[in-house]
């Protein structure tokens, strides 16, 4: 902030909404996402027609890489909650400039999570069944009533405190096109910048962040438990939920230190998203997780101490089997010594912090991953009289497709986003430091 | 709506008397179905019927068989629902018998229309280190009493009937697999394509109790041959067994028949002189199947 003090205001604003326009550069790079997009749904389209069979799934491994993504996406979706709800009620200041980044990032994994889970289903035909039998006992009804709940609460809590700021857009930004300028009107529901407006959007934001705490432990506890509340060796521990959200704030964590670089850096914002903000981003991704590691001790140990019946031989696997080398690559790899590295003040710097991040959000997808299909692969009883290759779970290139198409559209979500709002809440940067002066 | 109910309560009642089990159907019209299963006691009434090519006949009430229009589907899927009243169904394998002969295995897939690698019954081969024995070990679904496949389902398409029976409705069922994770036995199986002969039997209406036609996209499994109960019959796979490896029955009776000797016995003492037990009961799934341990001489 030192280094705003020194800006007039009318320059912030300049500067803040430089990028609300739609550039060449950025219709482009929607353009190839749209295009990628398409060929990934060409690819669902196969498997609409043809069934679930076209992916590598069987009865034995009957959830594989659809459901480990749907897992990932809603682990990082949880970071909204993190930082500008808990850290935002504390009175953090240091997360104002990037709050906005957070709900934005919190938003489009959660919608996404929500069309992933669809892609899973044999008969997506049948999703109405959900609404007319829908029984409450089911952990998959609890999941989607809370996602829905998360998507509307986060949708809100980006949405309020944007409406200040598309005025600013309606008034200042001049290359938009009139349709666009038309929106901002209506979704500004008629505000005029007055102090009661203020009051009132501050109070419902308190309300909006209080409650969306709850709601984002319970989509990820919920998420969890689709694995927990099963009787399946592996996956029956009662540590599910804590487990599964301390890696959603390690995962979400460097996705947002991700989207931070490449805003700061393709949206010219180096005077707002500063050193110091990566610097706090990488202290508490270490803190995250420190958390994280000590939920895998538990989840790790406590059963290989024991090596229970059904337990033993997937563990045996994991541990110094088939599946150890993805298994110590993530667990090394993606968060021992990531977490390391990040204690060094130099490894918090932004582009150092930014590839350990990515590192760190590759091996947390192949964790759901782990989380998700080995334990599948070691029934309590044999597979037998099956060909071969229905024995081993390994996904097929339309599989890989449909998973990616997630990525893609959670891409062009975020971009669209942030071609048509401001990704630093203007106002609020206006407010703090009229009220530092 | 009344009066059709009173309708349906007498023609049911009606039914019952002349030993057919309650399946009222308002319309079901009445096909005779050969003469020659009339073995197992003459009623010596005889009725009036009419044959499809216009003869009027003669028959005995015995051999008649009621025969549900497709038009009464909503009827079937009740039924299905409802299940066989007063009765728990129970199924003992005797593991000492069991040759691998997968007899069993051929006739529940040609019931239900399976593919080869699609199992509602599977005959493993199993591997005790402690005695070094090696023995295999027929696997259908368990009937759990306490299903952990039914409490996940989000829209109650699989459920758990009055005589025990475990189902599934291959109607509502939407794909999600979450049943298949929960199932700690691995019995139920799923149409990740066009089931067998999708094209054959695409205008056929579903038989809930059979679960045929099968369909893509939705979860299949061992129904107990509910279809069969229905009709005093023994399941598939227990009728087909030539080495006497089945007991089928109804615990509250506490008989079970052999599939293969016809012969009749108490399960309670079938049980407890042959030291029968189930597949991991500490799971507290509470199964509905009960093996005789496998012997040493039959390695």
């Amino acid at each position: 902030m030192e280094s705003l003090k020194k800006k007039d205001l009318a320059l912030i604003e300049l500067e803040l909404l430089s990028h609300v326009n739609w550039s060449r550069k950025s219709v482009i790079w929607l353009g190839t996402l749209v295009f990628l997009f398409a060929i990934c749904i060409y690819f669902y389209f196969q498997q609409l027609k043809h069934g679930l069979g076209v992916t590598g799934l069987n009865d034995y491994v009957s959830w594989g890489i659809y459901i480990s993504n749907f897992v990932f996406f809603v682990a990082a979706s949880l970071i909204g909650m993190l930082i500008s709800s808990i850290m935002g009620l504390i009175g953090v200041k240091w997360i104002l400039p990037i709050s906005r980044i957070a709900e934005i990032i919190a938003l489009s994994f959660a919608m996404v999570a929500g069309l992933i889970i669809i892609t899973d289903m044999g008969r997506p035909d049948r999703l109405h069944h959900l609404f007319i039998y829908g029984r409450i006992q089911s952990p998959i009804v609890w999941d989607i009533t809370v996602v829905i709940t998360y998507v509307v609460l986060s949708f809100l809590l980006l949405y309020l405190p944007l409406i200040p700021d598309m005025i600013l857009c309606k008034d200042k930004c001049s290359q938009i096109p009139p349709f666009q300028r038309k929106m901002y009107k209506i979704l500004s529901l008629g505000w005029t910048n007055t102090t009661g407006q203020y009051q009132l959007m501050k109070r419902f934001m308190k309300i909006l962040m209080v409650l969306i705490i709850p709601v984002a432990l319970a989509i990820h506890t919920v998420t969890s438990w689709l694995f927990a509340l099963t009787l399946r060796a592996g996956w029956d521990s009662a540590i599910f939920g804590p487990y599964f959200v301390s890696g959603a704030f390690v995962a979400g964590s460097a996705a947002v230190i991700i989207a931070m670089f490449f805003y700061r850096n393709s949206f010219k914002l180096k005077d707002y998203i500063t050193h110091v903000h990566f610097d706090k981003m990488g202290k508490l991704l270490v803190m995250v997780a420190l958390v994280y590691v000590y939920f895998n001790i538990n989840e790790i140990i406590v059963p290989a101490y024991k090596l229970k019946g059904g337990e033993a031989e997937h563990l045996k696997s994991m541990l110094a089997g088939s599946d150890s080398i993805m298994f110590w690559t993530v667990q090394l790899g993606g968060l021992i010594i990531p977490f390391a590295l990040l204690v060094i003040k130099r490894m918090r710097r932004p582009l150092p912090l930014t590839i350990i991040s990515v590192i760190i959000l590759v091996a947390a997808w192949f964790k759901r991953y782990l989380i998700v299909v080995p334990i599948q692969e070691h029934p309590y009883y044999p597979i037998q009289n099956v060909p071969e290759e229905l024995m081993h779970y390994s996904p097929t290139i339309a599989e890989i497709a449909i998973t990616a198409g997630p990525f893609i559209l959670l891409l062009i979500i975020i971009t669209v986003l942030s071609k048509l709002f401001p990704v630093i809440p203007i106002w609020e940067i206006k407010e703090n430091l009229e009220h530092e002066k | 709506m009344e009066t059709k109910l009173t309708q349906t309560s007498t023609r049911r009642k009606f039914l019952e008397k002349i030993g057919l089990a309650g399946i009222g159907a308002v319309s079901a019209p009445l096909i005779v179905s050969g003469c020659n299963s009339t073995d197992s006691g003459e009623s010596n009434s005889v009725i009036k019927v009419l044959t499809p090519d216009n003869k009027l006949v003669e028959i005995d009430t015995a051999a008649l068989k009621p025969v549900l229009e497709s038009g009464d589907k909503q009827h079937l899927q009740k039924l299905g629902r409802e299940g066989l009243k007063g009765k728990k169904f129970v199924m003992v394998i005797d593991l000492a018998r069991c040759q691998n002969e997968r007899a069993c295995m051929k006739s529940c897939q040609s019931a239900h229309q399976l593919k080869p690698e699609q199992h509602h019954i599977n005959v493993l081969e199993m591997h005790d280190e402690d005695s070094g024995l090696t023995y295999y070990m027929p696997k259908t679904c368990q009937h759990c009493d306490n299903p952990p496949c039914v409490t996940v389902c989000p829209v109650d398409a699989t459920f758990k009937r009055q005589d025990g029976i475990v189902l599934i409705d291959n109607e509502r069922c939407i794909g999600c697999r979450f049943c298949i994770a929960a199932c700690p036995y691995s019995a139920r199986t799923f149409n990740w394509t066009d089931p067998k002969d999708a094209e054959k039997y695409k205008d056929v209406s579903y038989n809930m109790e059979l679960n045929v036609p099968q369909k893509k996209g939705t979860v299949t499994k061992c129904a107990f041959s509910a279809d069969q109960l229905r009709e005093g019959n023994l399941p598939y796979c227990v009728s087909a067994c030539p080495n006497g490896v089945y007991y089928f029955g109804d615990a509250n009776e506490d008989l079970v028949t052999n599939g293969t000797t016809r012969e009749t016995v108490r399960l309670s003492k079938l049980l407890k002189e042959n030291a029968a037990y189930k597949l991991m009961p500490e799971l507290g799934t509470k199964p509905n199947v009960f093996y005789l341990p496998p012997r040493q001489s039959n390695s």
